[in-house]
């Protein structure tokens, strides 16, 4: 984070400073990672599995369970549901014109929220047999349905005529949400104590239930929008102008809010559903690299991923050393570290204008 | 050519333009003139491609409404009247997006120029939100320039639509930006630009299209279109159009309504 609030060099061209910024962010990332695998209740020496490795030794049970079946899974779960939100937020903040936008804005996280609420709740009533088989999935993927279900339905009450209106969006998922909590609340009041106590920690979100067959159903979705999201950088630059001015430079305008709403679903609907609701990530990210390296989305979003990944990371090793052997909510810590971020950037903003 | 025939825009139920036939060639500085909601810019808007409409617009032979955005965007560029920023960009890094989205995409670097043309050299490495509005409208022409420009490339004239180009621009600026849009035409590309200051359209335009009410009302070039009858009946005020003499200075009555000091 050394070139935070560096200037724009004479030509007024912000793309190395992003290019080294991506470089930085990148080793960082890898450290973050590797201390990642090191931290748990579980001591385990990850130079002495490391070296076992190479020396093509089997790793003891212990290290093979904690490092392989635990924290690997945990760790690339990390890795993705960061890159997601952070890529997310940056998206929907082109998207709305807004830096105050924020995945949650969409409804995503809503319709996420009240699937995952309707499983933990309604879930007891299912038939025996499809309880025991669909169990840890049923959250998951009512999230991810509720999330997409809501996106959808968003995006064809604000297009009409082929032409969606990005306001309508906005306000639209601003209602939707007031709704799909309204519900939420109906569902929490229907709640017995397990549930409410399962449901409570699900909306603080935690990578703890991550797994390797948890890790392969969400992966693909939010690999495939970590990777769709550069191609929508030169859009949101020129959308950065206002439509009617990216539409006369020749952008497909109507395409590129499509193809943003549709990344947008699959990353957070994705990263909901295996890590339950993590604010703040997609929200304070981007907006630190503007900062830092200027808006331009062509750097922005690749760095975004990387520095996601990396605060998540970052997050989930404080969740699990701060009152180790227990775990804190994920969701706790990204708000404790991002809610005065935000503020500072917020108070620093105004100042100019008084 | 820029061709409009029988060219009528609603927006909302109301018709905001009605049988415009129009002419604007290449080579010529077209200013549309009129009084406010006489439907000047919905016309500009309606040639750029961005409101329905019904009737004929044809840029180069080619139906606006039919023809796909990036041919639009190789074809004309256009400056709108505001344009919010909404990030803080450099000014370089706004201008290089109107030439990342042209003809002249992966050329050289057309940024220093584009910034010297509108008077605002070395001002690249700014950020766009601290610039003032006339520098941060002449910073949106220099973005719109280097969209299209080569005034004519391969026999084919570029175009440039200016939606009151000099609005909030100091009197040297508007001389300025005129004087670009002048040169523009002269290099053989077509200018059309709504314009508010009539002094300044008599001095730039070769025609002017003088639109009341969402009708064009007469078209030509500015001595027969700004006549004092054509005004009067446009703007519902009485206006008196002089001309100086050609040699010799020349005072205004106005001034003798002054009482000496």
């Amino acid at each position: 984070m050394a070139v935070l609030e560096a200037d724009p060099p004479a030509t007024g061209d912000r793309r190395r400073l992003a290019r080294r910024a991506t470089l930085a962010l990148l080793v960082l990332l890898l450290l973050t990672a590797a201390a990642s695998l090191t931290v748990g209740a579980a001591e385990v020496s990850l130079s002495h599995a490391l070296a076992d490795l190479l020396a093509g030794r089997d790793l003891d049970l212990r290290a093979r369970v904690v490092l392989w079946d635990i924290r690997l899974p945990r760790l690339l779960t990390g890795i993705l549901v960061g890159a997601a939100l952070a890529v997310s937020g940056a998206v929907l903040q082109g998207l709305f014109r807004n830096p105050l936008a924020d995945p949650g804005l969409v409804g995503v996280s809503a319709g996420a929220g009240l699937g995952a609420i309707t499983a933990i709740v309604l879930g007891g009533l299912l038939p025996p047999a499809l309880a025991a088989t669909a169990g840890p999935w049923l959250v998951p993927v009512a999230a991810f349905g509720g999330g997409w279900g809501a996106v959808l339905l968003l995006y064809a009450m604000a297009t009409r005529g082929g032409h969606t209106s990005v306001a309508t969006l906005l306000l639209g998922g601003i209602a939707l949400g007031a709704l799909a909590g309204a519900v939420s609340g109906v569902l929490v009041y229907m709640a017995d104590d397990d549930q409410l106590r399962d449901l409570t920690f699900w909306g603080m979100g935690s990578l703890a239930g991550a797994s390797w067959t948890k890790l392969l159903a969400t992966a693909p979705l939010m690999a495939l929008a970590l990777l769709a999201a550069p191609s929508l950088a030169r859009g949101l630059n020129a959308l950065a102008l206002g439509e009617a001015a990216a539409a006369h430079m020749g952008l497909p305008v109507e395409r590129l809010k499509r193809h943003a709403i549709l990344t947008v679903a699959c990353a957070v609907g994705a990263a909901v559903a295996v890590s339950g609701g993590i604010g703040f990530v997609g929200l304070v990210v981007p907006h630190l690299l503007r900062l830092a390296t200027g808006p331009d989305h062509r750097g922005l979003l690749v760095n975004a991923a990387l520095l996601g990944a990396t605060l998540l990371l970052l997050a989930d090793g404080i969740s699990r050393i701060l009152i180790a052997p227990a775990e804190l909510p994920i969701g706790i810590v990204t708000a404790v570290m991002g809610a005065p971020v935000f503020l500072a950037i917020l108070l620093r903003r105004r100042l100019p204008e008084v | 050519m820029l061709q409009i025939r029988d060219l009528q825009v609603n927006l909302g139920r109301r018709a905001v333009l009605r049988g415009i036939t129009l002419t604007a060639r290449p080579g010529r500085l077209t200013a549309i003139c009129g009084p406010n909601g006489s439907g000047k810019t919905t016309l500009l808007r309606a040639a750029c491609g961005d409101l329905a409409y019904r009737g004929q617009i044809r840029l180069q032979g080619a139906e606006v409404a039919t023809t796909p955005g990036p041919q639009r965007a190789a074809c004309r560029a256009v400056l709108a009247q505001n344009t919010a920023l909404a990030f803080p960009f450099t000014v370089a890094e706004v201008v290089r997006l109107g030439q990342s989205f042209g003809p002249a995409a992966g050329g050289p670097d057309l940024t220093a120029r584009a910034l010297a043309r509108v008077g605002l050299q070395g001002y690249g490495p700014r950020l766009y939100p601290e610039l003032s509005g006339g520098e941060q409208q002449r910073v949106q022409l220099a973005r719109v320039l280097t969209q299209v420009w080569d005034p004519v490339a391969h026999g084919v004239p570029r175009w440039l639509f200016l939606d009151e180009p000099v609005s909030s621009l100091d009197i040297a600026h508007q001389l300025q930006i005129m004087q670009i849009a002048r040169d523009y035409a002269d290099a053989g590309g077509g200018v059309v630009a709504v314009m508010h200051d009539l002094n300044l359209t008599a001095m730039f335009a070769d025609k002017i299209a003088l639109l009341a009410q969402g009708q064009l009302l007469a078209m030509g070039p500015p001595a027969s279109v700004l006549r004092d009858d054509l005004l009067g009946r446009a703007y519902g005020c009485n206006l008196r159009v002089s001309t100086p003499p050609a040699q010799g200075p020349y005072l205004l009555p106005q001034s003798a309504r002054t009482p000496a000091r």
